[in-house]
């Protein structure tokens, strides 16, 4: 019994390790500029997408996969000068609209530049599986709970003791201060977006190996990672790993205790009543407005 | 007043040969609706390659009944929808003698209606068994159903002696009509299914569902799926170390799978389409060489080895040639006849007689079960 809840829980892990990877690059466009990024699960696909072509094509990995992350961040810095800056006055609402339609536009083009087929890369340390008290889990997983940890933590360096950090979140609260103080605002929208497109396609090479990728392989991504973001508390990065383990853990603890068949509803539940008793989220500061 | 009766008469059969000549030379107009593009785009895509190149081929060698083939293609993208109103197009405005297509069954239902109005012959490429079950006048169909390949696994099941079996299936059509049929038949064949799971159709982790299976201490596992799922499924069965037999379904009959699952496919059983393995077949066996000749003709031209998906479309093509020689006419009625009296008609696919009560004409027998062994086919039975 014990190793099946200790396997339940790796499971649980591993797929919440992903959805926190995810959701961390959420947090970052939406503490500049409390935007939604709906095109970032597409990220996460260009990311694993472009890595497999290039290795498909010869390139070594730790050739192949700068290679796509770069990739990614010239179109996260294309999609913020193409379609987010010239709308720069319309509403928040509008501009989480474009993104979504940006997401749409991204997995047509990755459909006609690629192709329509699901792909997979060689796990970085091998396939063999770690055992663990009669459960397993896979060496890659560690690989994306570690790198998802590391980016927390660069994170709260950046936004805690950084001037550029401090910056991006001051751009967040009021733009038109920020800009009287003399932060290049502009800058620091695009500054984001790159940042966020890198983190997004940095987790798309690390979990191919895991989950696969197809042009289509950001919806889903991007849909658990939000949810992640919004359960730990929307613009938190504590709150971005909180929130994906946890989704993680219950899909998995659902999944094996109550019914396979329901799983995801379990995950939506836990979601509505995180949202109906703490709307700021699990780690998410109580939100007040000043007057 | 004689002569002036048989001049007219013979002026009558003049002038008729002379139209019945024109009808001859008048092409066979072939229609056909594929989802060549968005999801389901794996399927119509190889079987639109295979309708244009056969039947430039076809046309090349001098047509059908010394008529040449005029193909008509729409292609969508997998909506049910669009398939009807192409449906209508087809009959109404192109006027087509024949039709093939309906990539999947969701097309393909949707089309069914219209083409029973109308009354045209329709060979379908849609997988599941309803679209032969119950028996629709004028729609045939190309693939094995799901349940005959429920049916192909059960057998193998029961040869090693196994009786205890545990079901994991996706959550799309295929997988609930598969795993449906996989419930009905484990009855019939006096096998015991002990756990029954299902995964979502995205998701990246199905050990909790494994860990279930394993728990119940099966003798051989099933899986009801394709695409990427089956890859992870595949993937997680070998972390467990499960150490039951593992199935997969025809929906994992691609080099694609094979590909992806690395080491963790070794040992895995499934029944394949003989076109898969055609290489590998006794040289006794009947479909050996058009196999092998429908291989290597769409690796001339196409560059890339066909799937089973695309000797849907090069059956659903002969199908049709023999129906209209058969019945040496386009005449809609007595090609539908003709189709229903197929008989020991050798494709890729299997080997189809059709009869008023199966529409489908290819039963288990026609798939080969096969396992991976260092990462290639390996061809049982």
């Amino acid at each position: 019994m014990l190793s099946t809840i200790l396997q339940f829980l790796f499971s649980g892990l591993t797929v919440g390790a992903i959805y926190a990877l995810v959701a961390l690059g959420f947090t970052l466009i939406y503490n500049a500029s409390h935007v939604i990024n709906f095109a970032q699960g597409e990220f996460v696909m260009i990311g694993g997408m472009a890595t497999v072509y290039l290795v498909d094509a010869g390139a070594p990995i730790w050739v192949a996969a700068p290679a796509a992350i770069l990739l990614a961040v010239a179109v996260g810095v294309a999609l913020e000068r193409l379609a987010i800056a010239p709308a720069r006055d319309a509403s928040v609402v509008a501009l989480i609209v474009i993104t979504i339609g940006a997401s749409i536009f991204l997995r047509g083009v990755a459909q006609v530049v690629w192709d329509r087929n699901f792909h997979t890369l060689a796990p970085f340390s091998g396939d063999e599986p770690i055992r663990v008290m009669g459960a397993s889990f896979l060496p890659q997983s560690l690989w994306v709970l570690g790198v998802s940890l590391l980016a927390v933590l660069a994170l709260a360096w950046f936004f805690g003791r950084t001037v550029l950090g401090k910056a991006v979140l001051a751009t967040a609260n009021n733009r038109l201060a920020a800009q009287l103080v003399g932060i290049e605002t502009r800058a620091v929208m695009t500054l984001c977006f790159a940042l966020s497109a890198f983190l997004g396609a940095m987790g798309g090479v690390l979990v191919t190996p895991i989950t696969l990728t197809s042009y289509d392989a950001g919806v889903m991504l991007g849909l658990k990672g939000f949810c992640a973001a919004i359960l730990g508390g929307m613009g938190s990065g504590v709150g971005a790993i909180v929130g994906g383990l946890v989704l993680g853990v219950a899909e998995a603890m659902g999944a094996g205790f109550v019914s396979s068949a329901y799983k995801d509803a379990l995950a939506f539940v836990l979601i509505l009543l995180v949202l109906c008793f703490r709307p700021s989220g699990l780690v998410g500061a109580r939100a007040s407005e000043r007057v | 007043m004689l002569r002036g009766k048989s001049l007219l008469l013979a002026g009558m059969a003049l002038l008729l040969g002379a139209a019945a000549a024109v009808a001859q030379d008048k092409p066979i107009k072939l229609g056909a609706v594929l989802a060549t593009q968005g999801g389901p785009a794996f399927l119509g895509d190889p079987e639109a390659k295979v309708l244009r190149l056969y039947v430039e081929k076809i046309n090349g060698a001098g047509g059908v009944l010394g008529r040449k083939i005029d193909l008509v293609l729409y292609e969508t993208n997998g909506a049910a929808a669009d398939a009807a109103n192409f449906a209508k197009r087809l009959i109404a405005q192109d006027n087509v003698d024949f039709i093939i297509g309906g990539s999947t069954t969701g097309e393909t239902m949707a089309m069914a209606p219209e083409v029973e109005r109308a009354g045209v012959p329709f060979v379908s490429l849609g997988g599941a068994s309803v679209i032969v079950e119950p028996v629709k006048k004028w729609i045939f169909k190309v693939p094995q159903t799901d349940r005959t390949a429920v049916e192909k696994v059960y057998i193998d099941i029961k040869q090693r002696a196994m009786s205890k079996i545990g079901l994991i299936a996706g959550s799309g059509g295929f997988d609930k009509s598969c795993t449906d049929n996989a419930r009905a038949l484990a009855k019939t064949h006096n096998l015991t299914i002990a756990a029954d799971e299902t995964h979502g159709a995205a998701d990246s982790d199905m050990t909790p569902q494994l860990t279930k299976i394993k728990n119940a201490n099966v003798d051989a596992v099933l899986y009801c799926g394709f695409g990427a799922a089956s890859v992870v499924v595949t993937k997680n069965f070998a972390q467990l170390g499960l150490k039951s037999a593992f199935y997969h379904n025809h929906g994992s009959a691609s080099a694609q799978w094979i590909k992806g699952s690395g080491k963790a496919a070794e040992g895995v059983r499934l029944p394949a389409e003989p076109v898969l393995v055609a290489k590998l077949l006794p040289d006794r066996d009947k479909q050996k060489a058009p196999g092998i000749a429908f291989a290597e003709a769409y690796k001339a031209k196409y560059n890339e080895d066909p799937s089973t998906f695309a000797g849907y479309a090069y059956d659903a093509l002969l199908l049709m040639q023999d129906a209209i020689k058969r019945a040496g006419t386009t005449d809609k009625a007595k090609v539908r006849d003709a189709l229903e009296s197929t008989k020991n008609l050798v494709g890729v696919t299997g080997i189809f007689t059709m009869s008023a009560k199966d529409h489908n004409g290819v039963d288990a027998k026609s798939f080969r079960m096969v396992e991976v062994k260092n990462g290639t086919w390996r061809l049982l039975y």
